[in-house]
């Protein structure tokens, strides 16, 4: 079955997603993930969607329920590298990622998972754990 | 208006959606539409295909350049001899879903689309057309 790699980066998941996705694949994708975050309790996902040439509304959902599924899991999930165009339409197809983090380009994401995982800060600056 | 050529997809399964995507895209990229406009129409091209084999049972997309007035437009018709809809207003509506989307593919697209028509016929079938015009 095709299937999108996710790599192990000490406490980081890395996943690229070079193909055109298909609802299946995304589907994959997400079961695939959230099995790996739990064998590989994994701190961060980063995802890279840099290549993809549109985000439509199902692989949207796809993005959220991945990030809601990994902090249920005690991960953060990023998501980086969207392209301006596919922002633009996603905007306009109603779509606002809601609960889904986002950076610039990979090595945002990446510090931006550090920061996060170091310390989850709550409302009143303290750190949780 | 004149049809500059036209393209018939067969829409049946989740690789149909994604080769009716790449073929909007080609038909896009032909026309001299920006890459927006281009993302634009390969979104709602996802959409309503996704809507067409999930919601229809699988149906037919028809591609056509179009010229109006020296004015370059790409349409695209979905059709299937699906259930059809029983409520286009409430199907229109943000939200509104009977699959497990987000309900946004339709109204989506409408909000993708320059003109954006359905017609549907409880128990016949469903009949969407989408024209984005160049800007």
């Amino acid at each position: 079955m095709e299937r999108i790699p996710i790599l192990k980066m000490g406490a980081y998941l890395l996943v690229t997603i070079q193909v055109d996705m298909h609802d299946q694949l995304a589907l994959t994708l997400q079961d695939d993930l959230t099995d790996r975050i739990v064998k590989t309790r994994a701190k961060g996902v980063l995802i890279d969607i840099s290549s993809l040439e549109l985000v439509d509304s199902f692989m949207g959902r796809m993005l959220g329920n991945i990030a809601a599924m990994s902090h249920i899991l005690d991960a953060e999930t990023v998501v980086v590298g969207m392209r301006p165009a596919v922002a633009i339409t996603l905007v306009e197809l109603g779509l606002s990622l809601k609960g889904v983090k986002t950076a610039l380009n990979v090595e945002k994401g990446m510090s931006l998972l550090e920061e996060r995982v170091r310390g989850r800060v709550d409302g009143n600056g303290r750190f949780e754990r | 208006m004149a049809v500059l050529n036209d393209e018939t997809l067969p829409l049946r399964s989740n690789e149909d959606v994604v080769r009716a995507r790449q073929a909007a895209r080609k038909c896009a990229i032909g026309l001299g539409f920006s890459l927006v406009e281009q993302t634009k129409i390969v979104t709602a091209a996802s959409e309503l295909a996704r809507n067409t084999v999930i919601h229809g049972g699988g149906g037919t997309l028809l591609i056509e350049s179009l010229n109006h007035d020296d004015r370059r437009g790409l349409r695209l018709k979905f059709e299937d001899q699906g259930p059809g809809i029983q409520n286009i207003d409430q199907a229109l509506r943000d939200g509104y879903t009977t699959g497990n989307g987000l309900g946004l593919g339709l109204g989506g697209s409408k909000r993708l689309a320059n003109e954006f028509e359905i017609h549907s016929e409880p128990g016949k079938g469903t009949r969407v057309v989408f024209i984005r015009w160049k800007g």
